[in-house]
Parts: C-alpha cells; sequence; structure tokens
C-alpha cells in the first residue's frame, strides 16, 4: 500500500508526535508514504475566515502537486482540519463548473492545474477501511489488556464529509482500539466539539468545552485523538480544566498511532511519548 | 428561474452601500425556521442571539443587530448544524461568509477572530506553510494586549521543553510560493 503524505504544518511544529508516530506506526505494517515535494499550508480555519477563494485555493493547490507528481496515489492526511480543507477543494474541483474554473484561474498563475483525480483520506479512513483490525492483533505483542481507552473523533474527520464512518455516532476506531486488547470506555462525546481555535481566540468558551470532554473521560485510561487541535485542547488545558470544575480531570491523551504502534511494540521513543503533554504514571507503567 | 424576494433590502441601501448580505442570504434562503441549528450547536450557550434568530435577522437584513452579534464568531466549525439541517442548508458555511464580510467590513469589532485569522494567513503568504511560534508573535501584537501573552507563556515552555516550538522558519527554496497564489484570489475577489 503507498499513499501520498500530507502531515500540515502542525505536524511540522506542536504535533511533531503525530507525524512521526503515524510514520512509524505504517511503516511497522508495510505501509509506504510518499511526500508531497513543496507541500504549503491548506489555509486551516483561518482562510475561510478571510475569504472563499483562498480557502479553496489553498488546498487545491496540494491536490495540484499530487496530481502532477503523478502515480495516482490517494492522498493521506493526519490532521482533520487539513483532511477538511483539501477534500473540500476536491469536492469542488470533482463536482467542475464555476468553482473548477474559478480555483484554477487562480492556480495558474503558480504554473498548476487541478483535475480532481487524486482522492483525499484521512489517516482514520486508511487505518478503518485499507487495514485489517484481525491481522493487526495477530501482530500485537504489548497487548493492552484491561484496559478501557474514550475514542475520540472530534469533528472535521466527520462532518460535513462522511466518507468513512457515521457523523453522529462513529464507531470506526472501535476495532482497532480492539486490536490491541483493550476495551472501548464507553462515552456519548466521541463526536462533540473540542472548541478548536476557541481555546486562542475565547478561551472563557473553549474551556468549557473541554472540560466537559475531561468530564466524561474520567474512568478510562486514556483518550486517543485523530487530530492536533483535538490533541492539543484537550492535554494542555487540564490544570485550568480543573480548577474551572473545581475536580481532578487529569487524563492521558494520545493519538491513536501512538496507541497502536505500542501495541506492536514500537518503543515509547519510536511513538514519541516524550513529546505528548499528558501521560499518567499509570499508563506509563502498563502501556510503556 | 425567478428570484423570491423577502422582507431584505435591495442591491444596496439608501446610502448607496452595497447588499453585503447577498452571498448569506443566497446560502439561507429557505430556512424555515426549526432550530435544528440552534440544538446541535456546541457554542450556543455563550452565543448572544442563536444561529436560528441570526438567519432570520439575515433575510430580515438586520444588518446592525447582525453585526453587534458575536454569533458567528463564536462557530467552530463542528458542522453539527450542516449535518441536520432538515433543508441541507450550507450552514456552516453561511457562518463563515458572515466572517469573511466582518472580516472586510469591521475588523475592529471582531479583533480577536480577525486578528487570529489575519497574523495566521500573513505568515502563510511570508512562508508557504505557518510557522506557529511567529504566528502567536504576531497575534499577540496585533491584539496589543500586553498581558495575553503571559496566558499563554507557561504552555509555551512546556511546548518549548519539547522542542515543539521552532526558532527557525520554515523554508521552502524559495519564500513566496505563494505569493502569485494570494495576488491571484485577490484579483478575482477585487480585494487589495
Ligand atoms: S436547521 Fe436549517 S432550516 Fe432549521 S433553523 Fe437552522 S438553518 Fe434554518
Ligand atoms: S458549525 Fe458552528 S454554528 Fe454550526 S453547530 Fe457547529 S459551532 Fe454551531
Amino acid at each position: 500500500m503507498r499513499y501520498f503524505y500530507y502531515p500540515g504544518c502542525s505536524l511540522e511544529g506542536t504535533a511533531r508526535e503525530y507525524d512521526l508516530s503515524t510514520r512509524a506506526f505504517l511503516g511497522a505494517v508495510g505501509v509506504e508514504l510518499v511526500d508531497l515535494p513543496d507541500w504549503t499550508c491548506c489555509g486551516a480555519t483561518a482562510a475561510q475566515g478571510m475569504s472563499r477563494l483562498l480557502a479553496l485555493a489553498l488546498p487545491a493547490r496540494n491536490l495540484a502537486l499530487a496530481e502532477k507528481t503523478g502515480g495516482n496515489l490517494d492522498i493521506l492526511v493526519p490532521c482533520s482540519a487539513c483532511y477538511l480543507n483539501l477534500r473540500r477543494a476536491e469536492d469542488r474541483i470533482r463536482s467542475g463548473g464555476e468553482a473548477k474554473r474559478e480555483i484554477n484561474e487562480a492556480l495558474s498563475e503558480t504554473g498548476l492545474h487541478c483535475d480532481g483525480r487524486v482522492r483525499v483520506r484521512h489517516l482514520l479512513d486508511v487505518l478503518s477501511r485499507d487495514l485489517d483490525a484481525a491481522s493487526l492483533a495477530d501482530r500485537v505483542t504489548r497487548p493492552l489488556h484491561g484496559m478501557r481507552i474514550a475514542p475520540y473523533y472530534g469533528c472535521q474527520c466527520l462532518r460535513p464529509y462522511a466518507d468513512f464512518d457515521d457523523p453522529e455516532e462513529p464507531r470506526t476506531m472501535e476495532p482497532l482500539i480492539r486490536s490491541t486488547g483493550a476495551e472501548i470506555f464507553p462515552w456519548t462525546v466521541g463526536a462533540h466539539c473540542c472548541g478548536a481555535s476557541h481555546m486562542t481566540t475565547k478561551p472563557e468558551i473553549g474551556i468549557e468545552l473541554v472540560a466537559g470532554l475531561l468530564d466524561a473521560a474520567r474512568g478510562a485510561d486514556a483518550v486517543v485523538t485523530v487530530c492536533p487541535m483535538c490533541q492539543m485542547n484537550l492535554e494542555a488545558y487540564q490544570r485550568k480544566a480543573s480548577s474551572l470544575r473545581g475536580s481532578d480531570l487529569s487524563a492521558t491523551i494520545l493519538y491513536l498511532p501512538q496507541l497502536l504502534g505500542l501495541a506492536l511494540g514500537l518503543s515509547r521513543d519510536e511513538v514519541r511519548l516524550d513529546l505528548n503533554l499528558a501521560v499518567g504514571q499509570a499508563f506509563r507503567k502498563t502501556a510503556a | 428561474m425567478v428570484e423570491i424576494q423577502r422582507e431584505h433590502p435591495a442591491a444596496s441601501d439608501e446610502a448607496g452601500r452595497p447588499d453585503i448580505l447577498a452571498a448569506v442570504r443566497k446560502l439561507i434562503q429557505p430556512c424555515i425556521q426549526c432550530g435544528t441549528c440552534t440544538g446541535s450547536c456546541p457554542n450556543e450557550f455563550a452565543m448572544d442571539c442563536t444561529p436560528r434568530m441570526l438567519w432570520r435577522l439575515v433575510l430580515r437584513g438586520e444588518v446592525d443587530e447582525i453585526f453587534n452579534s458575536r454569533t458567528f464568531a463564536l462557530c467552530s466549525s463542528c458542522y453539527s448544524c450542516t449535518l441536520r439541517c432538515p433543508r441541507q442548508l450550507p450552514v456552516t458555511e453561511a457562518m463563515a461568509a458572515l466572517k469573511q464580510v466582518a472580516a472586510r467590513l469591521c475588523p475592529d469589532r471582531y479583533r480577536s477572530s480577525t486578528a487570529f485569522s489575519k497574523t495566521f494567513m500573513d505568515s502563510v503568504r511570508r512562508h508557504g506553510r505557518v510557522n506557529e511560534m511567529e504566528f502567536m508573535f504576531f497575534y499577540f501584537v496585533s491584539r496589543k494586549n500586553p498581558l495575553l501573552p503571559f496566558r499563554f507563556s507557561p504552555m509555551g515552555l512546556r511546548l518549548m521543553r519539547r522542542g515543539k516550538v521552532k526558532m527557525s522558519l520554515p523554508g521552502l527554496g524559495g519564500n513566496d510560493v505563494l505569493a502569485p497564489l494570494f495576488r491571484a484570489v485577490e484579483r478575482l475577489e477585487g480585494t487589495p
């Protein structure tokens, strides 16, 4: 299996462990990633706040690069915000008409063109549909028996494009988590919003959403995420959320490929657990 | 196709200002005021006017009320409303369209959101990719709030200890890979 790989800006900075553990895990299961040369920012949520066309042209540039590189591979995207932006650009270009024309007119200034030939896929889409959870289970060398893991999906890998999961009650992480020997922590907020950039621009509102999620995760051994924004919101403000709610809301938060990698026998260093902001002692002892 | 005219102002108001809500109204015109968007919104608790009410204001052309409210600025793009709207309207996109109008017409009133978007995009324009460190620095500068960085500094230190804050700028060979694309978009959208 081969894919183009679009890491996005966060995975080069605050979410390096997501990048490194994704590469390590996929490498361990024999998936080959082809780096997209000279990729640029997808526009994040900021481009949407400024200009409609910019929010389409920025991700489209990366699709055009993939088409130009050739090879007919899908683009694998671990960050949910990047995924949505690239996926939306793919959608608008595929539906043709005015949007496609406009986007290509903007791209032509950079000598690029995009026909929408490349498919954009979230990491969770690839993990849950292209890999086989049963054969993953066979390769587990460090089973996580007795652990209860809360799957956190967030928003933008599920909505508005319901490509691979139920956008209201997602389940795709469950077979993957079970393949490690762990159990699913039962909770109902896996598809709720983490507040996205509110923690930067409107922290008094963002913290309410974060505290609600951490509160629901009480009793889980870890929460796993598939998005750098979700991960950061859940791991970086636990002290603040705890004092807001007047109780201890600390929790272990890690990226899904980190959990899967550990179960396959990758070391703490290989999945870069040292870069996480919230990994509890109990989790370290049992899983790593 | 005959366009349904509701009680909204024409292409421009008496002062000759252009109809700034045209794009949003087009997206939200078939709204039946059912309130599903309001009921789905995780940020509704903090909004001064609910999403359903906001669409009513848009259809009525109540420009002042809309831009005095911070409802659309509180949208975190979770797409729950878009998923559930019984008329299948692009509700999240309509929120984004209002953010775009606000960024152009009254940047001061939505300082934090506009500054966030603007400094972010400036960083992208300069480097092709976002340098999170540079972006946060300029965001603080643009907010002109000397205490703001302190709110973030404990986290900044934790990130720095883990080598997650790059002190150098991301390089892509040439630094203005995206400059022509930004210029083309500005030309096509008719903005400076
Ligand atoms: S859910 Fe749709 S139809 Fe109902 S009030 Fe909201 S925008 Fe209008
Ligand atoms: S997309 Fe925005 S307006 Fe719609 S439910 Fe989510 S936060 Fe609320």
